[in-house]
């Protein structure tokens, strides 16, 4: 692989505000995802198949679950004596914590600025997919961009995300910030950037003079004409989940084949902490079709279009549809769980029926007793 | 000169293991695959850690790549440490000549420097090719209590196995009377586990001597531990109650496998107080589609399931097709079984590639002498070969074939 000289900035808990229910006890970073693993896994999988052994994640608070699953970095490769992970919480300022993404960037200017990496990729922590960064560097190098900045293409997704009008060249000519709801199709940001190192310093500097927080509104719309900003479509599944509804819909799309396929790609694995479970076991009259089972499961009832993590139990006779049941769950004898996330350690007592609606599931808080 | 620890541990890794044939041909017995997504080793290597011996050496000879790369710097098992650790210990060569690994007892007087780099009271001999879950530090204890030389572990087998095994008399405090090896007509019933603990300095002393007996063949079990009996030195059993089972054969592997489906088996890896460690992959939970059929069955990570499975263990990454059945075989990481094929009663190797409408494989019941079939890693069989009862399969089968 030819160097890359490049520097990870991930920050672990954008639109925590987003999904209040998954993230009230930790960061967007650490909401467990996909039978077991937590978002942030795949910014930090991405960034180290792409040869980036340097990552900064940037934290703000709740982040005791997020310390506790990237240890010191090793399930990435990310424990080294030279570089590895760097742990970013709020520090060094005078301003308590900080609000805007530049803000918090100008917080960590000192890990940015004693860092010798050429190159710099920011991205937030919600975006699941497995994207090949080190295409994003050379495009970024071969178009002589200021900032790469990646999109999707397709709906519009609802949030205050930036719609691009991008050239033949695939140049970003103009961008817009629509608001909160917005119907119709086209080009949309994933909060994705790559620049040089010293054009963040740059930017950075100017922001700090200029009171700029938002890294959107303050940068990308106002200097759109000054910048060459470039747009670089992901082609691979890729999902940004900002809502409980798309929390659950990204889920249930890890159970068609294709999309799993194109995330779980075996030539970029995705790397998460190590739990040492052993493998799951089916009993004698256990049912389980369409669903994605981790391991250390023990299954006797039936399981049908439902993701279980890691050491979930499903008692005889009991009866788990269209549901995400995280780790440590269980679910009761002759008991049924319909469209329902069930979060860490929870329980569903014997012979209750829990249903929600695929369009509005049920949320089961950590550790509550049904 | 390495810090002083109290107790180490000398892991038996070199054999062959030749009578599991072709699962063998490229690695070492203790590295292979078990229990969906074990291999042999993660047992005792599990059992250190949970003992809290932290020094390992691990003596391998035979094709030692797999089991080196599987077992790396130790980190899986915690074993990566500043003082101690796991070590890899090869034959090396030394000024009076290069010498293989003659025995298991020459194989340790071999590597009388490394012990003593760590100058440990108490040294622990291990196989590596056993699956059971013990506390070594409990044996230590034990060994202590009673000023032994060295203890040997010991399980109460069923009398009709008894004459498998290396049989000890002991008397009512536990000490060691007399050696019985693997007689027809047993008298005894209390088996050799082939895990001891020894005091060092007794054990130094015996394998010097050992090593300047011409006529000995070097092995525990066979010299050392007969001369020190001989010697009169004190030797006590320590009982063991709990799941044991030696994977020596293609049939006790395949048992081994089978027993985690049964509860009663007293094998259970998912004890959080003692944990089964192990190498993970990074790879995605097990898919079952919607026409897969799973029962009574143990599916490890990153497997995708189309087919049926009853009473089998599927490891890590294999991939079932729809309208493939397996019934009590286990299938090795990778593997590949395709739809309208049938595994009955066999081991898959790893990455091994069933094709469609082939049979491998049969029920007991429909033969005369059943004996366990076993696929070789890396090889396909062909679409439509049937493949009978108690055969290896060494080589790549052809389309239609009947063995």
């Amino acid at each position: 692989m030819i160097s890359r000289s490049c520097l990870g900035i991930i920050f672990s808990d954008s639109y925590s505000n987003a999904m209040p229910e998954l993230t009230s006890l930790r960061t967007m970073g650490s909401v467990p995802f996909g039978g077991r693993y937590r978002f942030i896994d795949f910014s930090l999988s991405n960034l180290v198949n792409a040869g980036i052994s340097k990552v900064g994640v940037i934290t703000k608070s709740n982040y005791r679950s997020l310390m506790d699953h990237l240890g010191t970095g090793r399930p990435w490769d990310l424990s080294r004596k030279n570089d590895g992970l760097f742990f970013l919480p709020p520090f060094n300022s005078t301003l308590g914590t900080y609000n805007g993404k530049l803000e918090a960037l100008i917080l960590v200017s000192d890990f940015i600025n004693m860092s010798k990496e050429e190159y710099v990729i920011i991205l937030d922590s919600n975006i699941i997919g497995n994207i090949d960064f080190s295409e994003i560097i050379d495009y970024h190098r071969e178009k002589g961009a200021d900032i790469t900045h990646a999109y999707l293409e397709g709906n519009y997704p609802e949030g205050d995300i930036p719609h691009f009008e991008i050239n033949g060249d695939g140049r970003i000519t103009k961008i817009t910030m629509p608001g909160i709801v917005y119907e119709g199709s086209g080009k949309y940001g994933v909060s994705i950037t790559c620049m040089k190192r010293t054009f963040l310093q740059r930017i950075l500097n100017t922001a700090k003079s200029e009171n700029y927080t938002d890294f959107n509104r303050d940068i990308l719309l106002k200097d759109v004409d000054k910048f060459k900003i470039y747009g670089y479509k992901i082609n691979n599944f890729c999902t940004v989940i900002d809502s409980m509804g798309k929390y659950y819909d990204s889920s249930m799309d890890l159970l068609s084949s294709d999309k799993r396929k194109s995330l779980f790609d075996s030539d970029r694995p995705i790397y998460t902490k190590i739990y040492d479970d052993m493998p799951s076991t089916y009993g004698i009259n256990s049912s389980v079709t369409n669903s994605l089972i981790a391991d250390g499961c023990k299954i006797e009832g039936e399981v049908k279009n439902s993701i279980l993590f890691r050491g979930v139990r499903v008692a005889k006779g009991a009866k788990v549809t269209n549901s995400i049941i995280m780790h440590g769950s269980y679910i009761s004898e002759g008991s049924s769980a319909n469209a329902v996330i069930m979060d860490k350690y929870s329980v569903i007592l014997p012979h209750k029926n829990i249903s929600g609606d695929k369009t509005f599931p049920i949320y089961i808080g950590k550790k509550l007793v049904v | 000169m390495s810090r002083k620890q109290e107790c180490i541990a000398m892991l038996l890794a070199g054999g062959q293991g030749s009578r599991l044939g072709i699962l063998t041909k490229n690695m070492a017995k203790p590295a292979v695959p078990y229990g969906g997504k074990y291999r042999i080793i993660d047992f005792p290597l599990s059992n250190c850690i949970n003992s809290g011996i932290t020094t390992v050496g691990v003596l391998t000879q035979y094709q030692p790549l797999v089991l080196n790369d599987y077992i790396g710097n130790g980190s899986a098992w915690d074993l990566d440490r500043e003082n101690g650790g796991v070590h890899v210990l090869s034959p090396y060569q030394q000024i009076k000549g290069t010498d293989w690994y003659r025995g298991t007892a020459n194989s340790i007087y071999q590597n009388i420097n490394f012990i003593d780099r760590y100058d440990p009271e108490y040294v622990a001999v291990l196989s590596g090719d056993h699956i059971y879950k013990m506390n070594y530090s409990k044996m230590l204890d034990f060994h202590k209590e009673k000023g032994s030389a060295v203890t040997i572990a010991m399980l109460e087998v069923p009398w009709e196995e008894a004459s498998r095994f290396g049989l000890m008399f002991t008397d009512d405090e536990g000490k060691i009377t007399a050696f019985e090896e693997k007689p027809k007509n047993p008298k005894s019933n209390k088996a050799s586990m082939g895990v001891y603990m020894f005091t060092w300095k007794k054990l130094r002393e015996y394998l010097i001597k050992d090593e300047n007996n011409p006529n000995s063949s070097n092995d525990f079990g066979k010299d050392v531990i007969p001369a020190m009996h001989a010697a009169g030195e004190k030797m006590y059993a320590y009982k063991f109650d709990g799941y044991w089972k030696d994977v020596g054969t293609r049939g006790s592997l395949w048992e081994a496998n089978l027993d985690l489906l049964i509860p009663s088996s007293g094998l259970d890896l998912d004890d959080p107080n003692w944990k089964i460690y192990s190498n993970n992959p990074a790879i995605p939970p097990a898919y079952i589609s919607s026409e897969g059929k799973v029962s009574n069955s143990i599916i490890a990570g990153g497997c995708d399931i189309g087919g049926e499975t009853d009473y089998s263990v599927i490891f890590s990454n294999c991939v079932i097709e729809p309208g493939a059945q397996i019934k009590y075989s286990i299938i090795m990481p990778g593997a590949v079984v395709k739809s309208g094929a049938k595994v009955f009663y066999s081991m898959v190797g790893e990455n091994a590639v069933i094709e469609s409408g082939a049979v491998v494989g049969k029920d007991p019941q429909e033969c005369e002498k059943w004996g366990v079939t076993t696929v070789g890693p890396e090889l396909t069989i062909g679409k439509n070969a049937v493949i009978g009862e108690d055969l290896m399969v060494e080589e790549d089968v052809k389309d239609g074939e009947k063995l």
